[in-house]
């Protein structure tokens, strides 16, 4: 145990952590250059593209230090958006250190603190680097200044590193073994192992990643993870290295992974705890939270008839997704199709993508929503997923809904028009404090829904991207919300219906329709575009009919071009959706919400 | 039969809404005649020895070619296809080029059918489109042409330009029927993309074209045409019985075309390869590297079909729906399915086993062909 060191990577996107957890396993040997694909531990092609990490990883390094003996080393890589912080919270806490990584030439962002924040509070012995020194635009004293005002470190405790060009990755090393606490831990006592992370392999099952707290856990062991209450037979144990290396049992403070032949990541739930069926440990490890969704969106094939499909391709993306949740939801407009729960408006996207890019499936996408509270004359409390939930006026008593403390940090100068977003989005300021001279973190309370559309790219346009960006769920209040409807020749879309603040009813109508008659195509008919909230039109706008329809010329020059043209007009209106007489292409019922 | 189309890529000025090829320099010209007169001889064997029932000079402004110019054209393809005795042999010409002793060359060497592009009869409308004439220049060059003995003529008119009211329109139709001429191309004012007329409505130099407006005139021209004897035989061509353009109606019933030039397109039935838009680069290639700079594509089933449909539509002969059954029997299903809903929306009738569009469905051609197609 006492060659063991756990340590996680915080950053923010960008911040190079990849390209520096690729320069540690190249110097420690753990990968060769030849297979590394350029990331090696951002898996998923579409993690790649987008340059973040989406699910978190672990690998096993051997380290042979100045000391003479060799060292192994998690490394336990963690998500980097905000939408995930409750993975973050649990690979933190599976580590003893942590690598505090800034990019020299960004400085410190809203992710990188609050992640900061939670490392510092599980106590973990926090090595801050300074990344991108070989860049020119790199200011390396300003940000030092930043990091030791924030951590209270010395200014010889920071470490100077290129991910790009290998610089300072022996140090790093070095610093790991040196200043990282050994786990502590009894391998005599109760099993007792923390899952921070699962994996679907189509040919094993679902494999859990874990930390062992205390005791052995060897091959063979009849297990049981202690909230889920279920049983297993632990079939493999080992640890991660490039690939999975079985080994017959693994102790205290060690990091590996379980294969017990579950089939579905449901039934592994991260911040759960492995202890054995017989002489079990007495307490669960502490932090453990059923993630629940945050943002709720319908999802509806283009045909009906694909119904069926879109059921087995979402039951699939869940085997390796745990965090997605659905049940199945019938819309007056779009038929049968999904109510799905995400953790936030990226893993929204991200499955979206994926169902296409994955399952070939493309969907409809209604405008999401959070999870409200109504409560009906009778005191009874309802759970509202959908707008469609809404009980009738005439029963419905209040309505509460979820807010949030954000923190964003920002430079001085940005403040007011940071303060203003905020207050147009129903917030209130409840903190301003200088980390240093040169950068301010706000401290917002605001609803959820608020931050759900386009708050963020907002945020990043009005601050020039000087501003980050990190919020936590606190609470539910009551709100004064209404039930908007849009109608397309007077025929209800509820797809589109939305429940909003009342003081925004008019703006969100208004805009709403403008945008929708943008992203109509015209028809052979006059459609009326209307926002209603009940029977009370609040908005309204007009695709004027489309009478002509013809190409003037079609001579020999021109029939291959036309021909095209027209393949295309055809297969796009594969992908519209009829509503009532009105056809309606698939993007519009996302873009709707890009107002800007 | 087989028809041989030339493009001629020069014109003296741009016209604002055109996006054909062709260049205000004509500083290539007689490169460009040499590389003609090479490339017929390249694609002597293209037709496959087919009789030659029609030959169309385009631009471009083919007007501008000087006698001897089109001289050794016209001996080119003699020399190198056999024409039919009947065949129709048409050249555009611009008002401003035609004067008694160009039309008296032109008849001289065959030609037998003019379309001169008027467009309109009204000075506020030549202007806005750039036309190198004036209303006067329109009127007079049809006087000539009517004494020059040509036999076949048939005039382009655009409606739907901001300038055109309805009243401007009906006065233009009235100035063509004066002249008595058995044929009409009358095509609706387009905006297309990367031209000056686009450029202008994008800097609101000019206003957008008024589609009820256009809708408004388009009908009113279908009626009147259709009361003086006119057939409607393609969406934007008007013609007496007798009178109809044989070398475009080539294009709409898949008859084999070689077509010469830059941009020009030519169709065997199997593939359809078209010139590269670039004056120098085919001069270059054709005659330093005697080679024709081409693409090409082949005109797979469902290709083939969608051409069939989007074409066939256009005309007053429609889609036989027995040559869907009998070319196209995997798509029968799926497109009678259509078709009960297009009868259905009043767009479409059948005449006997043909699919013809009806008066409205005409105003909304593309979608119903759209509606139709495979992909």
């Amino acid at each position: 145990m006492k060659k063991i060191r756990n340590f996680c990577v915080i950053a923010h996107i960008d911040h190079g952590k990849s390209t520096l957890s690729d320069r540690l396993l190249e110097v420690t040997q753990t990968i060769s250059t030849r297979d590394m694909q350029a990331q090696a531990l951002d898996d998923m092609d579409l993690e790649r593209e987008r340059g973040i990490t989406i699910k978190s990883h672990a690998i096993q390094l051997y380290y042979s230090h100045t000391d003479g003996e060799t060292y192994t080393l998690n490394l336990i890589d963690t998500p980097g958006h905000v939408d995930f912080s409750y993975e973050v919270s649990r690979s933190i806490a599976a580590c003893e250190g942590a690598l505090l990584l800034v990019d020299a030439t960004q400085g410190i962002q809203a992710q990188t603190i609050s992640n900061l924040y939670l490392a510092i509070g599980h106590d973990l012995e926090i090595i801050p680097i300074l990344n991108k020194i070989d860049m020119d635009s790199a200011m390396i004293d300003e940000v030092s200044d930043q990091i030791i005002e924030l951590i209270g470190c010395g200014k010889d405790e920071i470490l100077l590193a290129s991910g790009k060009t290998g610089q300072g990755v022996q140090e790093i090393l070095t610093a790991i073994v040196e200043r990282i606490p050994a786990p502590k831990g009894n391998p005599e006592a109760p099993l007792q192992a923390l899952i921070f992370d699962s994996v679907f392999n189509s040919f094993r099952g679902v494999i859990a990643y874990f930390r062992i707290i205390n005791g052995t856990l060897r091959k063979g062991d009849q297990v049981r993870f202690v909230n889920t209450g279920k049983h297993y037979q632990a079939d493999e144990v080992g640890v991660l290295r490039f690939t999975p290396e079985p080994k017959e049992s693994l102790e205290a403070g060690n990091v590996g992974y379980i294969i017990t032949g579950i089939k579905e990541s449901r039934e592994i739930k991260v911040g759960d705890t492995i202890t054995k069926v017989e002489n079990p440990c007495k307490d669960a490890i502490k932090g453990f939270e059923d993630v629940k969704p945050m943002v709720f969106a319908g999802i509806f094939p283009i045909e009906n008839e694909d119904y069926e499909d879109l059921r087995d391709s979402l039951e699939k993306l869940q085997l390796n997704d745990a965090s997605l949740v659905f049940e199945p939801e019938t819309s007056a407009a779009l038929g049968f199709g999904f109510r799905c729960g995400f953790l936030g408006m990226l893993h929204l996207e991200i499955v979206q993508e994926r169902l296409s890019r994955e399952f070939d499936q493309e969907v409809i996408t209604t405008i999401p929503n959070v999870s409200y509270y109504a409560y009906n004359t009778r005191g009874e409390k309802i759970v509202i997923h959908t707008p469609n939930d809404l009980p009738d006026a005439s029963v419905l008593d209040f309505v509460e809904e979820p807010f949030i403390e954000a923190q964003i940090i920002t430079k001085p100068e940005y403040i007011g028009v940071i303060m203003t977003l905020c207050l147009e989005k129903r917030g209130t300021l409840t903190k301003q404090h200088y980390l240093t001279q040169d950068r301010v973190e706000l401290t917002f309370e605001l609803p959820l829904a608020e931050i759900v559309f386009d708050f963020y790219d907002r945020l990043k346009s009005i601050s020039r991207g000087y501003a980050s960006f990190d919020y936590t769920p606190i609470n539910y209040r009551q709100s004064d919300l209404v039930k908007l409807d849009i109608k397309l020749n007077n025929e209800n879309v509820d797809a589109l219906s939305a429940l909003v603040h009342r003081d925004k009813a008019y703006a969100f109508g208004r805009k709403i329709c403008a945008r929708l008659k943008d992203l109509l195509p015209r028809q052979q008919f006059m459609i009326a575009i209307q926002a209603a909230i009940g029977a009370k039109i609040i908005a309204r706008e007009t695709i004027s009919a489309l009478r002509k329809d013809v190409t003037a010329k079609c001579y020999g020059g021109d029939i291959s071009r036309k021909r095209k043209l027209l393949e295309k007009q055809k297969k796009g209106k594969k992908k519209m959706r009829q509503i009532g007489s009105v056809e309606v292409p698939q993007k519009a019922f996302l873009d709707v919400l890009k107002l800007e | 039969m087989s028809g041989i189309y030339i493009h001629i890529p020069f014109c003296k000025q741009k016209c604002h809404y055109c996006n054909f090829h062709f260049s205000t320099s004509r500083r290539l010209q007689p490169q460009m005649v040499e590389a003609l007169v090479r490339e017929l001889e390249l694609q002597k064997d293209y037709l496959e020895g087919a009789k030659v029932g029609s030959i169309y000079l385009g631009g471009g402004t083919p007007s501008l070619l000087t006698s001897e110019e089109l001289d050794r054209l016209f001996a080119t393809i003699h020399r190198l296809h056999s024409v039919d005795a009947g065949a129709e042999i048409t050249l555009e010409a611009n008002p401003d080029d035609i004067t008694p002793n160009t039309l008296q060359f032109w008849k001289s060497i065959g030609i037998n059918r003019l379309s001169v592009g008027i467009q309109s009869f009204h000075d506020i409308d030549l202007q806005w489109m750039n036309r190198a004439h004036d209303s006067r220049q329109a009127r007079q060059c049809l006087e000539w042409i009517a004494a020059s003995g040509i036999p076949q003529l048939t005039m382009d008119l655009i409606y739907g330009s901001p300038t055109t009211s309805m009243q401007a329109w009906q006065a233009n139709l009235d100035v063509f029927f004066q002249y008595n001429i058995p044929h009409l191309s009358a095509y609706c004012l387009t905006v297309e993309p990367r031209t000056a007329l686009a450029g202008m409505i994008r800097k609101g130099k000019s206003d957008a074209p008024d589609d009820e407006l256009a809708t408004e005139q388009f009908l009113f021209l279908m009626d009147r045409m259709d009361a003086s004897g006119y057939d409607h035989y393609e969406i934007s061509n008007y013609g007496k019985p007798g009178h109809h353009a044989r070398h475009n109606t080539s294009y709409w019933q898949g008859i084999p075309y070689l077509g010469i030039g830059p941009s020009a397109h030519s169709y065997n039935g199997t593939t359809r390869q078209w010139n590269v838009a670039h004056n120098p680069q085919y001069i270059k290639a054709i005659l330093e590297e005697n080679k024709i700079p081409y693409e090409q594509e082949t005109l797979d089933l469902p290709t083939r079909y969608n051409e069939y449909i989007m074409t066939g539509l256009r005309t007053m002969w429609g889609i036989s729906i027995n040559r869907i059954k009998e070319n196209y029997n995997k798509y029968f299903t799926l497109f009678s399915q259509e078709l009960q809903r297009l009868i259905q929306e009043g767009l479409v009738k059948l005449i006997e086993d043909q699919v013809v569009l009806t008066r409205i469905g005409k105003l909304q051609a593309d979608g119903v062909a759209a509606r139709l197609f495979m992909v």
